[in-house]
């Protein structure tokens, strides 16, 4: 007798617990504030970028174009995206520099009998399938989307530059107007119009290529099935999706 | 044991009929204050649309969709341009975008009238991409913009929608500069280029529709540097037969800085 009175009670907890539960349940989940982003009909994407070093002209059209798209401080020290100069000396010695950004051109740095290589390479965030800096961030406000493109959210940032700290390719810095981490987005405002990321429209030799991974008949697709690919630093697994052509083995 | 669990005196008066022991009425309270601090996390403090997606807002995406853009695409421009986007389309500057030059237009595609682009006629625009820099790629033309024409704006000779294709340089560093640099600080640099390519007069105006000859057999440089070759006589020699017969010299010596170690 006793007994059965105390599976009873056992149950009727049960019973009281799974109450609660539903109503946390029918409370709990997220108010109706509905993003139009979930539309499960969209096709998945997954940008990427290729990159022909050789084809690099170091114009800087597409470091002013960036700013100018994205409203990223004039300051120089502030980009999403830059070009980088590489000059291998006679003496076997590498020099690089990025005097703003490669906005304004490269003034002369050595005298050129002293120079055996040198060429361009345009930078920018790798838009890791594994990215250390989304790992990091303690409130989520930088995030990976499904196609693949790493955002932050402005609103929800804190500052803390952890991200900026954890990036190995220093593609992040903190914009000093709203004192949130930043960095390239492809231009995800564009894209969702249809149009190419700002650095793509404007560079002029097309050594900047958009397009999807994975999609068969595509620039990208064609860029990928005529050159040996490499991506910037590949023993960190980050698993970048800037994919660079005719890299020098000096870059890092 | 369960005796004490059933005293009477312990039970709650609403509950009398159904035993309710105390350390669960405890339990019972906290779990409700957890649920209740959950309920008010999850719906006051944090984001409505957080974790709908991922760990994230995804409200977030929408803002940022929301942007505005500056540059509005080439294909803009063609809609009422079309005259300038036809004459682009075939001249050395295809991929050279309208808004490079014209400045971010996308404004201008919505209200023409009311926001004009600049149109560039200074000097200082073209240098943006042809001022000579040895870090340039092979074959990009380039000037030295101190002594080519001074003074004048590029546009008295070059229309800036169809450049024209000027006369060609002649010395093969020109383009080749890399490899001429190269060529200089080596044991070839007295051979000419032409020594051991014979290039067309149009590769350089066509350079990747007619292409030098490059060397191909080993007794090319055999020629010069073989036993018996009929050479000066401090140009090191090697025997062909012997000398790594499997491969092509240039597989180890680069041709334009040979070394030998
Ligand atoms: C909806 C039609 C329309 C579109 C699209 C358009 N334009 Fe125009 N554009 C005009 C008109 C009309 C004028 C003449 C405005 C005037 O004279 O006040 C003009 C004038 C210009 C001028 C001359 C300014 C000057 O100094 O005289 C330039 C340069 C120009 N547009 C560039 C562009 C570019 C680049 C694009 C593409 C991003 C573009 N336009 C797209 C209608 C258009
Ligand atoms: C290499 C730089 C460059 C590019 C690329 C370029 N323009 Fe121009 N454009 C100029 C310059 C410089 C002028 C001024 C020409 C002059 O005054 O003779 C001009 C003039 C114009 C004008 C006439 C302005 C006037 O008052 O006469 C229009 C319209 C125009 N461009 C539209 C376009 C469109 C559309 C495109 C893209 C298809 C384009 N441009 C691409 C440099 C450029
Ligand atoms: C954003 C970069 C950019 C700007 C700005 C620019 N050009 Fe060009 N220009 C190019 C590219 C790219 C080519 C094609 C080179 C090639 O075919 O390899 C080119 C080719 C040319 C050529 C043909 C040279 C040859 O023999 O191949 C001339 C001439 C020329 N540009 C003049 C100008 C003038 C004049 C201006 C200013 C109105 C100007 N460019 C502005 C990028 C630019
Ligand atoms: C007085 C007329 C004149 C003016 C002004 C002029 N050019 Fe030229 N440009 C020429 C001629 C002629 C050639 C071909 C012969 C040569 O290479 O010097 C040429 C060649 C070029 C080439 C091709 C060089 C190569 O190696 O293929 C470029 C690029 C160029 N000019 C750009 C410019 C730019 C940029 C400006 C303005 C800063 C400019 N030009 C001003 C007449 C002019
Ligand atoms: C107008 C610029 C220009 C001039 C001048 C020029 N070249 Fe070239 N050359 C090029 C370009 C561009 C290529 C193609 C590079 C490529 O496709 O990677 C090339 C390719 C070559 C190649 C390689 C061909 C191959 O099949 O791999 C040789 C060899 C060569 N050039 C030799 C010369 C010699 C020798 C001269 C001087 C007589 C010369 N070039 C002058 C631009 C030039
Ligand atoms: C001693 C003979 C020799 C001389 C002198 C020489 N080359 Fe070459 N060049 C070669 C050989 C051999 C190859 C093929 C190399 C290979 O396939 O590994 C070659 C390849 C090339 C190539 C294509 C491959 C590359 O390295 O980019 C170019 C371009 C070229 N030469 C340009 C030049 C120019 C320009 C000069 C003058 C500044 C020059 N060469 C002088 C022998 C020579
Ligand atoms: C026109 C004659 C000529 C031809 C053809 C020629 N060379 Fe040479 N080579 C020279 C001369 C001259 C030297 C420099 C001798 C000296 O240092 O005094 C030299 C030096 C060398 C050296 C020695 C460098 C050293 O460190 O001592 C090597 C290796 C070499 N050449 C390889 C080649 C190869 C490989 C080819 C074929 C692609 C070739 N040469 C074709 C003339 C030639
Ligand atoms: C498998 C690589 C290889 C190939 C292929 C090769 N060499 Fe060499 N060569 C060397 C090495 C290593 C040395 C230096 C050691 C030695 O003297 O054997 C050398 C030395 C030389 C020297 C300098 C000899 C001296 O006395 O200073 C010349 C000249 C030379 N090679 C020319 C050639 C020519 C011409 C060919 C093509 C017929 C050729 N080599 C093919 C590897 C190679």
């Amino acid at each position: 007798m006793k007994k059965k009175r105390e599976l009873m009670n056992r149950r009727e907890f049960l019973r009281e617990s799974t109450l609660v539960g539903t109503v946390l349940l029918l409370f709990g989940s997220p108010a109706s504030e509905d993003s139009d982003s979930s539309n499960d009909n969209e096709p998945i994407h997954q940008y990427g970028m290729g990159i022909q070093v050789d084809k690099c002209i170091g114009c800087g059209q597409c470091v002013d174009a960036c700013k100018r798209e994205n409203d990223v401080p004039r300051e120089p020290f502030f980009f999403r995206t830059w070009v980088e100069r590489y000059i291998i000396l006679i003496d076997g010695t590498a020099q690089v520099d990025s005097p703003n950004g490669g906005s304004e051109g490269f003034p002369e740095m050595v005298a050129e009998n002293e120079i055996m290589r040198t060429f361009f390479v345009p930078k920018l965030c790798n838009q890791c399938a594994n990215p250390p800096c989304v790992q990091v961030c303690p409130v989520g406000a930088t995030f990976i989307t499904k196609d693949g493109v790493i955002l932050i959210d402005k609103d929800y940032c804190l500052g803390c530059r952890y991200c900026i700290q954890a990036c190995p390719y220093g593609a992040r810095f903190l914009n000093p107007v709203t004192s949130t981490a930043e960095k390239c987005t492809f231009c995800y405002h564009r894209l969702s119009r249809g149009l190419k990321p700002a650095c793509v429209e404007v560079c002029p030799t097309e050594a900047r290529i958009f397009g999807e991974i994975g999609l068969r008949s595509s620039l990208l697709a064609r860029f990928m099935r005529f050159n040996k690919v490499q991506v910037l630093k590949p023993h960190l697994n980050t698993e970048p999706k800037i994919y660079y052509a005719n890299l020098d083995g000096e870059v890092r | 044991m369960l005796n004490f669990r059933f005293r009477p005196e312990l039970r709650m008066p609403g509950w009398k009929s159904i035993p309710f022991p105390d350390q669960i009425k405890r339990l019972l309270i906290i779990f409700i204050i957890l649920v209740i601090m959950l309920i008010t996390v999850r719906n006051y403090l944090m984001p409505p649309t957080f974790v709908k997606e991922g760990h994230y807002r995804a409200a977030a995406i929408d803002s940022i969709l929301a942007l505005p853009i500056h540059y509005a695409g080439q294909e803009a421009c063609s809609e009422c341009h079309d005259e300038y986007v036809a004459l682009k389309q075939t001249s050395y500057h295809q991929n050279v975008a309208c808004e490079v030059c014209h400045g971010p237009g996308a404004n201008h595609v919505e209200d023409p009238s009311e926001n004009t682009p600049s149109a560039p006629r200074q000097r200082g625009l073209c240098p943006l991409c042809h001022i000579y820099n040895a870090s340039k790629p092979t074959g990009f033309p380039q000037i030295n913009i101190v002594t080519h024409n001074p003074l004048e704006p590029c546009m008295s000779c070059h229309e800036p929608h169809d450049p024209k294709p000027p006369q060609p340089p002649e010395e093969c560093g020109a383009c080749h500069g890399e490899i001429a640099r190269t060529k200089a600080v080596s044991h070839h640099a007295a051979l000419e280029c032409t020594q051991c390519h014979s290039a067309p007069e149009a590769h350089k105006k066509d350079p990747r529709s007619f292409r030098p000859s490059k060397p191909r057999k080993r007794t090319f440089c055999g020629g010069c540097h073989g036993e018996n070759a009929e050479s000066a006589g401090e140009i090191p020699r090697v025997d062909l037969q012997s000398h790594e017969p499997d491969h092509a010299c240039w597989q180890c010596h680069y041709p334009h800085y040979p070394e030998v170690r």
